[in-house]
């Protein structure tokens, strides 16, 4: 008999994107402010959990039809080619550039390579998490 | 050059071998062998004329400039006597095996190109000038040695020989290289010419000792000395032809060149003398003495040749006090030198035949038993003249050879009697003593070997073939040593010119500077002298022994098989084999548990023993902060938690134990002001609490039992041991900070040139972005690691079709 998990759905449903929002905030105010892309990633990944838990492993595939593994993979090559984009402009490996910029919407922002490798990391951890919990939860 | 390329024309000429065997199979592979040492052989007799009148030769070529590694070919008397030496027997024994290995039913090309290997690293050895290359050669002997002795590799005897061969020659090559390293480190120099004029220095070295011991170690084992001489008898699983080349002419030779190259260098120290002479006359009279209990015609010559071997060692080791006497020139002891290169000549003729009348034997009867043999002399003529002259030569009986070699023996043995230095004149009666009972016994068991072959009854019913002579080809290389054994009797002082008196310049450099110093005049006559009387006694007491054989033979069954070297020998094959494997079998069980303890009880014990003997264990609290109540109470929270994990009977108590230790390492990274480090430990200690009940919820239901982990006294040592080992080094390291941090670098410049506000952040993704870089990419592999060990189970799903 299959319990009815309503009240779990409905506040899963909600919450769900507060814990979504709240790791892209840490992820990107990871460099002024405690955070960043590890934390940030961990955090998404507790939301995809979280949906997993309240639904189950097919339906949140159907929902975020993504491959981990290739989401990992993403990652790495972003993060490797954020660090080796600096031997093209002849500066040390790993070398970072940012400055400010007046965007619209968002006023003076400073913008930053090393977000980039941030991302790379975000990207990593998450498809790391999920693939490790997926495949323990598919496993009989 | 050309010098150093004839070294290796045999190696060359092996290329060829198999091609010629396979396409030219008409004609016996031997044949286009047999050019090359005939060829050798004759180029070598004509540098005589010049080393004669004291000539040398040499040629380099530098094979490693860089670490002053050449191959040379350096031809003095002695290179140039053993090389024609090589050669010469090289032909002959070639030739012999023409006829004795069948070529249908051989595997010829194996048994020339490994031949041919051989006779390139023997010329090698003994050109040498240089110690690294003469050590490559050495050990090529020995290789390839042991590649002839498992020649008929699908007999156990013969791998046998061959490993046992191989074992104790390259222990005692090994030994040797060590020798030559040391006296580069003292010399300065590879090169033995040059060594030779520093030998005055080098004596007062303290490596001297080690360098001569080492390089003795090498020349016994590979002579065949006491007591390495096992492996020789065992050697004689190869095919005669080997035998009669390698165990009685050549490679067991290897050593007693080396004693001889190297006596002008350690002749100084009284150590090398009585090394030398000493352990060469226990060989001679051991070989000797168990020589006739052998029954095996191969086995009798095997410790013959042992036997004659000590002797000349022994005269190489009298020859070395030359030195020591003041006006060697007028003593005898000049004589040593000259008897054991003579007998070193001699040696090589009669053992050469002797070994290819043993294999005509085994070839035309079936057998070489003694016991099964007999009566051969009137179907065997030819064979048992060339026998008789072999035998009767190595007995030292006038008219051959033997006789002049062993009578300057015998006057050396007596000379070094009378010799007063380091308190020869205490044991040094046991010389003549010794000597005389080992030629007894070399005149017993010579004689031994032809009567019981030849002479007595026949008995056609125990051979496995009917016995006839030898085809005449397989006669002419053993006829041809037996002719030279008479010749050199009436020539003897011709020889001496040619051969012998330029080597003795190179053993005895302190004495002579050129072969025309070299007084000694070989007569086979020299009045009625002490060694007269001593030659007639051996007839006499050897003849009368030989008599009554039969009957006191058997007392040689009383020696108990079980403390022979080879029992030895044998024993200490199986500790390295079998003992090491129980070794280490005692300690790798295979139980992870007892692996831990042998990592953390050394850990421990290393760590906390270096602390305290570098006096390096300091405690200062002056730079600690003030401990507040917060802390105090997180740090009870952890230890409760911790003892309680320790404690509990529960597993999942455990879990959640250990799930609190985490969170309030989590609340003191709070406390110590790190909130990223508190995010991250936070969220990472659910998931990996999460995991741990995972992996308890599927634990087999078998195992499952609520269970306290039992307490165990070495484990709580061991485990306080390494806390407090690691409670030591903290403390000691914060006590004592040498240099500042650098953090106050990384807070000036987050923002100017970090372009941040967050350290932690900056550090990961910026200063230090490598690291993490990597840290990813672990996290990665972990990921793919658990999709494979999850969804690849191959086994599970092959396992319907195990039993099929």
């Amino acid at each position: 008999m299959r319990t009815n998990d309503v009240m779990l759905q409905t506040a899963t449903k909600v919450v769900t994107f507060i814990i979504l929002v709240f790791a892209i905030h840490i992820f990107f105010a990871g460099h002024y402010t405690p955070g960043g892309g590890f934390v940030g990633g961990l955090l998404t990944a507790s939301a995809v959990v979280l949906l997993m838990l309240a639904f189950d492993i097919r339906t949140v595939k159907s929902i975020l039809p993504i491959n981990y593994v290739t989401m990992t993979a993403i990652g790495l090559i972003l993060a490797l080619g954020t660090a080796a984009a600096s031997i093209v402009f002849d500066v040390p490996f790993f070398t970072h550039a940012y400055d400010y910029f007046t965007l619209p919407l968002f006023g003076e922002t400073s913008l930053h390579s090393a977000m980039l490798f941030d991302a790379g990391v975000y990207l990593v951890v998450v498809g790391v998490t999920i693939t490790i919990i997926q495949t323990i939860g598919e496993d009989e | 050059m050309y010098l150093v390329l004839l070294i290796f024309l045999p190696l060359l000429a092996a290329v060829f071998i198999p091609f010629l065997f396979k396409r030219v199979g008409k004609i016996h592979t031997g044949w286009f062998v047999f050019a090359v040492p005939a060829a050798l052989f004759i180029y070598y007799l004509t540098l005589i004329s010049d080393v004669m009148n004291g000539g040398t030769f040499i040629e380099e070529f530098a094979w490693i400039p860089s670490l002053d590694i050449a191959i040379s070919s350096y031809i003095d008397g002695l290179s140039l006597l053993f090389s024609l030496l090589i050669t010469g027997i090289g032909s002959l024994v070639v030739l012999y095996s023409v006829f004795y290995l069948d070529k249908n039913r051989e595997q010829l090309h194996n048994f020339y190109i490994y031949l041919l290997m051989f006779m390139t690293a023997m010329l090698g050895v003994v050109q040498s000038d240089h110690m690294i290359s003469l050590y490559l050669f050495w050990e090529l002997t020995s290789i390839s040695s042991f590649l002839l002795i498992g020649y008929w590799y699908t007999r156990d005897r013969s791998r046998f020989g061959a490993l046992k061969s191989m074992m104790i020659t390259v222990f005692g090559g090994l030994m040797m290289l060590g020798g030559f390293i040391l006296l580069y480190i003292m010399g300065g120099t590879y090169s033995i010419r040059e060594l030779i004029p520093q030998a005055a220095e080098l004596v007062n070295h303290d490596f001297f000792i080690w360098a001569l011991v080492l390089i003795l170690l090498g020349a016994f084992t590979k002579s065949a000395q006491f007591p390495f001489y096992i492996w020789l008898p065992d050697a004689m699983e190869a095919p005669t032809p080997v035998s009669a080349y390698l165990h009685s002419a050549t490679m067991v030779k290897a050593g007693l060149y080396l004693v001889a190259r190297f006596t002008p260098i350690f002749a100084l120290d009284g150590t090398w003398v009585w090394l030398v002479a000493g352990i060469g006359l226990l060989t001679l009279f051991w070989g000797s003495f168990f020589a006739v209990k052998q029954t095996d015609l191969k086995g009798i010559l095997a410790f013959s040749t042992v036997s004659q071997l000590g002797l000349i060692m022994s005269l190489l080791g009298v020859a070395a006090a030359a030195y020591h006497v003041e006006d060697a020139a007028s003593t005898v002891f000049k004589y040593a030198a000259f008897a054991a290169i003579f007998h070193l000549i001699n040696h090589a003729t009669f053992k050469g035949s002797l070994f290819m009348i043993a294999g005509i034997v085994d070839h035309e009867t079936g057998t070489r038993d003694i016991r099964k043999l007999g009566g051969l002399m009137s179907l065997m003529p030819i064979s048992f003249t060339i026998a008789m002259i072999g035998a009767f030569s190595m007995a030292g009986l006038p008219l051959l050879n033997g006789f002049l070699s062993k009578e300057m023996f015998l006057t050396a043995m007596l000379s070094i009697a009378q010799f007063e230095l380091f308190s020869m004149d205490v044991w040094g009666f046991l010389f003549p003593v010794l000597a005389w009972i080992a030629s007894v016994f070399t005149f017993i068991y010579s004689f031994y070997f032809v009567f019981h072959t030849f002479a007595g009854k026949h008995k056609p019913e125990l051979l496995p073939k009917k016995a006839h002579e030898a085809p005449i080809g397989m006669l002419i290389s053993p006829a041809v040593l037996a002719v030279l054994v008479i010749v050199i009797f009436f020539i003897p002082n011709l020889v001496a010119d040619w051969l012998i008196k330029p080597a003795v310049v190179a053993i005895q450099p302190f004495l002579y500077n050129s072969p025309a110093e070299v007084d000694v005049h070989v007569s086979a006559w020299h009045g009625f002298q002490p060694e007269l009387f001593m030659t007639i006694g051996i007839f006499a007491v050897g003849g009368l022994l030989f008599w009554k054989l039969r009957k006191w033979q058997k007392a040689y069954k009383i020696f108990p098989e079980a403390f022979t070297l080879n029992r030895l020998y044998d024993g200490m094959m199986f500790l390295g084999d079998t003992g090491a494997n129980r070794f280490s079998r005692m300690y790798m069980d295979g139980i992870m548990r007892n692996g831990f303890v042998y990592m953390f009880s050394a850990m421990s014990v290393l760590v906390i023993a270096t602390v305290f003997l570098n006096d390096a264990f300091l405690v200062d609290f002056s730079q600690s902060a003030p401990i507040g109540f917060y802390e105090v109470t997180i740090i009870l929270a952890m230890i409760i938690g911790t003892i309680v994990i320790l404690v509990t009977s529960s597993r999942l108590t455990a879990i959640i134990a250990l799930g609190a230790v985490g969170y309030s390492v989590a609340i003191l990274f709070v406390m110590f002001r790190a909130p990223d480090l508190a995010l991250t430990q936070l969220v990472i200690e659910t998931v990996s609490v999460a995991l741990f009940l995972l992996a308890f919820f599927h634990l087999p239901k078998v195992a499952k039992k609520m269970e306290r982990p039992s307490f165990k006294l070495g484990n709580a040592i061991i485990a306080i041991a390494v806390g407090a080992m690691m409670t030591i080094v903290a403390l000691s390291a914060h006590s004592q900070k040498i240099i500042p941090s650098i953090s106050e670098y990384y807070k000036e410049t987050v923002y100017t040139l970090g372009g941040g506000g967050n350290i932690v952040n900056v550090i990961l993704v910026d200063y230090r972005g490598f690291d993490t870089l990597f840290e990813i990419t672990v996290l990665g592999i972990a990921a793919i690691g658990i999709i494979t060990m999850i969804k690849l189970r191959l086994k599970k799903k092959e396992a319907p079709h195990e039993n099929k």
